[in-house]
């Protein structure tokens, strides 16, 4: 069940594929009131990372953290406000549509809700198929139905269903159609946002199988955004964990889950489940005070230093910056080694 | 398919029934009657008048009798327009009202679909406001008031085109009936169009579109426009309908000979089977239009199954 972390991350100590810095997504938001200008949202807030060949990275955090809203800032869906996406040393910030197309065929994105990103008034087979026609239009109409028909056999839907629309399907096999849409560019990144919280649980796995065994067959590489930490510690090598925008600790797997450095990290793994009644009945949960902050007005300093359980008066004055804390993990707070309580 | 048109076209003749047999009886309880007039005539040739147009029958057996007459397709004579029956007049009319109701449907959906998408892919832009500004001054502004202010400007200020007449179908002639008709339809299409394309454009699916590569011309064509038109087109339905009927009003100022006065003359004069040709004529046409928006939202949405 378990991803293994050496296997398809060799590639870990070459070039990285992707390079987010600085990446910054301001959205502005009317105050309401006139001659007063609109006030920035900060969805994404200077989040940097690398992201190497064959490699998944987790994102995680709570809702209204930022994690869907970096996934297509890096893909340029959104418009980033600040910052550098360079994708195999290509800058993609500031590209329009048009010069995107280029790089479309190798980033591409699995979205949250399966049926209602599809198209109601287009059959499967038209769907799947239209990435074909935009970038590789010398296919002809017989080669681009049989790449269908090989990607639809892939991700587990029938070739007979090829005629059928979105609304005639459940929603595991949308999401199906979802990856085999993003899938028939052979795309070397896919930014899964949230692909199965819209899903039953059992569906879930399946789906999760079916990217996690795409990625190892291709050496995909892939941005696997989730609220939901054990699908993230299933899939990925490495866990970046958000909080309103910023980052607050980014590890390998075993180190995030076995050592979380940051206060928040730690209250977020506290919180998930254990599948053993025994473990679970002993567990020490750490229960965060209040709620997230407004993303309108963050707090001053650390973001997270409102609920902090061990916030001291320098919180409030600096941000804390990301520091290694140990190989490949880094953490952004000031007391992280610090012993307090 | 062609067993639910069967289907549908069966289903209209109750509907035809009800409406004939509801405007029946609401012209006769109506007070008055066609040949009231300022001057009391003689009991004698009133009794011989009625008994022409079997009025002095009970009124059971008149609404029979007409159903009867219907079934066979006779409308009866006109009383008001002596030697004409009803469809002598529908048919002199119709075409005239149609070609001038065709153009101005046809104006208003090239115009107003197009000025709605912009104004929609341009959201709160000046050009948005605009459009939306001058679509609310379109249907704000009623036709008598557009009439009369088009032929002032363009027929006695600038002269380009006739004031009024028909002119048996000249071009000059139709113009400013066409436009007058036309405004009032492209302001509320763009109005409609700019809604539905705002909140289609907003949907996931066209961010996968997006996401896939496509340029945003076929984001918006293939992808967006086929749903968004939806409400557009139920629309058209009845506004088609009552767009090639005519508008008495724009028929009276521009002086054409369409049908649309008789749904007004028919009325004030108790013209019984006048009104009762006009009524049953719109019926119809409502009942085919609708019939067509249906077949057309089929093929749009394959969600809505047309069997």
């Amino acid at each position: 069940m378990e991803a293994t972390t050496t296997s398809k991350n060799s590639n870990s100590n070459g070039a990285p594929i992707l390079s987010v810095r600085g990446l910054k997504v301001y959205f502005p938001i009317s105050s309401g009131k006139f001659f007063v200008p609109p006030i920035p949202l900060k969805a994404v807030d200077d989040v940097s990372f690398d992201l190497y060949s064959g490699e998944a990275l987790g994102v995680v955090g709570e809702s209204g953290c930022g994690k869907s809203t970096l996934g297509r800032g890096v893909l340029q869906l959104i418009e980033p406000t600040a910052g550098e996406v360079v994708w195999q040393g290509h800058h993609l910030e500031g590209l329009g549509p048009k010069q995107m197309i280029l790089y479309r065929r190798d980033l591409q994105i699995i979205f949250q809700d399966p049926l209602a990103s599809l198209n109601p008034r287009m059959t499967i087979g038209d769907i799947i198929a239209e990435p074909l026609t935009v970038h590789y239009p010398e296919l002809s109409k017989d080669e681009r139905k049989q790449r269908v028909a090989k990607i639809m056999e892939e991700v587990g839907l029938l070739p007979q269903m090829i005629n059928r629309y979105p609304h005639e399907f459940s929603g595991g096999q949308c999401q199906r159609i979802g990856v085999a849409r993003a899938m028939i560019l052979r795309p070397k990144l896919i930014v899964c946002d949230e692909p199965v919280s819209a899903l039953d649980v059992s569906i879930q796995a399946q789906i999760i199988n079916l990217i996690q065994d795409l990625q190892q067959s291709f050496g995909l590489s892939l941005i696997f955004i989730s609220h939901d930490l054990s699908i993230v510690r299933h899939i990925s090598h490495r866990i970046m964990v958000l909080y309103l925008g910023n980052v607050m600790e980014i590890a390998d797997k075993l180190s995030l889950y076995d050592e979380p450095k940051h206060p928040y990290t730690k209250a977020l793994i506290s919180a998930v489940p254990i599948p053993d009644p025994e473990q679970e009945k002993n567990k020490q949960r750490i229960v965060l005070e209040g709620d997230l902050p407004s993303p309108l007005s963050p707090p001053t300093g650390c973001v997270f230093r409102t609920r902090c359980p061990i916030a001291q008066p320098l919180c409030a004055k600096e941000k804390p910056p990301l520091v290694d804390a140990g190989a490949k993990h880094q953490v952004a707070c000031h007391f992280w080694d610090a012993d307090i309580r | 398919m062609f067993a639910y048109v069967v289907r549908r076209l069966g289903s209209a003749i109750p509907t035809l029934f009800i409406v004939v047999t509801v405007a029946f009886f609401m012209m006769r309880v109506a007070p008055g009657g066609p040949f009231d007039r300022e001057k009391q005539l003689p009991p004698e040739i009133e009794a011989n008048i009625l008994k022409v147009y079997n009025l002095d029958k009970p009124l059971h057996q008149q609404y029979f009798d007409y159903i009867g007459n219907i079934i066979q397709g006779d409308f009866g004579p006109s009383f008001k327009y002596l030697d004409f029956t009803v469809t002598d007049l529908i048919l002199a009319g119709f075409p005239v009202s149609l070609r001038l109701g065709l153009a101005a449907i046809l104006i208003a959906v090239v115009f107003g679909v197009t000025a709605g998408t912009i104004a929609a892919l341009k959201q709160n832009s000046t050009f948005d406001y605009m459009v939306m500004g001058l679509a609310m001054t379109g249907i704000a502004i009623p036709n008598f008031v557009m009439a009369p202010l088009l032929a002032l400007v363009f027929g006695v200020y600038l002269s380009w085109l006739p004031v009024a007449g028909w002119n048996d179908g000249a071009l000059q002639n139709q113009i400013l009936p066409v436009i007058t008709l036309a405004l009032p339809q492209i302001a509320y299409i763009s109005r409609l169009t700019r809604g539905s394309m705002v909140e289609t454009m907003h949907s996931n699916f066209i961010r996968t579109a997006r996401a896939k590569g496509l340029a945003e011309k076929i984001v918006v064509v293939r992808h967006a426009l086929k749903g968004g038109l939806l409400p557009v087109i139920s629309y058209l339905g009845p506004a088609t309908a009552a767009v090639i009927t005519g508008s008495v009003v724009i028929e009276a100022i521009f002086d054409v000979p369409g049908i649309g006065r008789y749904f007004v003359t028919g009325a004030l004069n108790r013209d019984y089977p006048v009104v009762m040709g006009v009524v049953i004529f719109y019926a119809v046409l409502i009942i085919g239009l609708n019939l067509v928006v249906d077949l057309i939202y089929g093929f749009l949405d394959p969600r809505v199954k047309v069997e």
